[in-house]
């Protein structure tokens, strides 16, 4: 248990929680915060994919694991290369509760290698991901997307 | 945001950041080890970086463990950081860590 890394996210986001809950696997709403598509049927056991929205390149898969909306979803996350290699799958918890006028979305990335690529990729961009959100359902604004994740897709 | 500030505004609470980004998860005996005050004054500390936003407590069985939670410094940074600024910034940033690298040696 101890030899994989866990990483946890907190955002307040002035917003109800079905606007949060969309905006997560809502592909035209991913585009505008994340610089990518989150494409699947979102039903669980269905696949998932994470694909670059200019180059349309698929950067990350995975399955649904779980999925009550609008408080809890659960899904596997790989790069396509481990695509086959379960060890690899790390997992992703996105929590949804409200918290007075606002709701609190908690994000739980686990069963990360200790100092792989992996790690170094979602600790750089969950951050980035979860404040741009935050902005774009506060202020219906998102930042400039490209500009964000020059970095997060460069090694180093 | 005044929260973000006035937490960040403590020497002992950087550290105790700097703990957790050295290694997340970490529970409060675990983060005593490394500090030079009582459990107390570390839980007193400690709950103010959770009201910032900026630790994440989650509870493990009967352990409670402490992530480091950066969104509310990224956000800061949008605010005050425009686009054109992002790259430049990364390279005078790169640059003073390099010379700073060698100047100890």
């Amino acid at each position: 248990m101890k030899n994989k890394s866990q990483f946890v996210y907190v955002t307040y986001i002035s917003s109800t929680a079905e606007k949060v809950w969309n905006a997560l696997m809502d592909p035209e709403m991913t585009r505008k915060y994340w610089a990518h598509l989150n494409v699947s049927d979102w039903k669980v056991g269905s696949p998932w994919k994470h694909e670059d929205s200019s180059t349309g390149e698929t950067r990350l898969v995975g399955k649904v694991v779980e999925s009550t909306p609008p408080r809890r979803l659960v899904i596997t996350w790989a790069s396509p290369a481990d695509a086959q290699n379960q060890d690899k799958h790390t997992r992703v918890t996105f929590d949804i509760e409200p918290a007075g006028q606002a709701v609190r979305l908690k994000v739980t990335h686990d069963e990360l290698e200790p100092g792989s690529d992996m790690e170094r990729g979602i600790t750089r961009g969950w951050p980035v991901v979860l404040s741009n959100l935050k902005t774009l359902l506060e202020t219906n604004q998102a930042m400039e997307t490209k500009a964000l994740f020059a970095h997060a897709h460069k090694q180093g | 945001m005044d929260r973000v500030f006035k937490a960040l505004a403590d020497p002992n609470r950087r550290k105790l950041l700097d703990l957790l980004r050295a290694d997340n998860g970490q529970v409060l005996g675990d983060l005593c080890k490394h500090l030079d005050m009582s459990r107390q004054a570390a839980t007193k500390h400690l709950k103010l970086l959770e009201a910032a936003n900026l630790v994440v407590t989650v509870w493990r069985g009967r352990e409670k463990l402490h992530y480091l939670n950066p969104v509310p410094i990224h956000e800061i940074y949008e605010r005050w950081i425009g686009k054109f600024e992002r790259s430049r910034l990364r390279a005078l940033y790169d640059l003073k860590e390099e010379l700073e690298k060698d100047h100890e040696k």
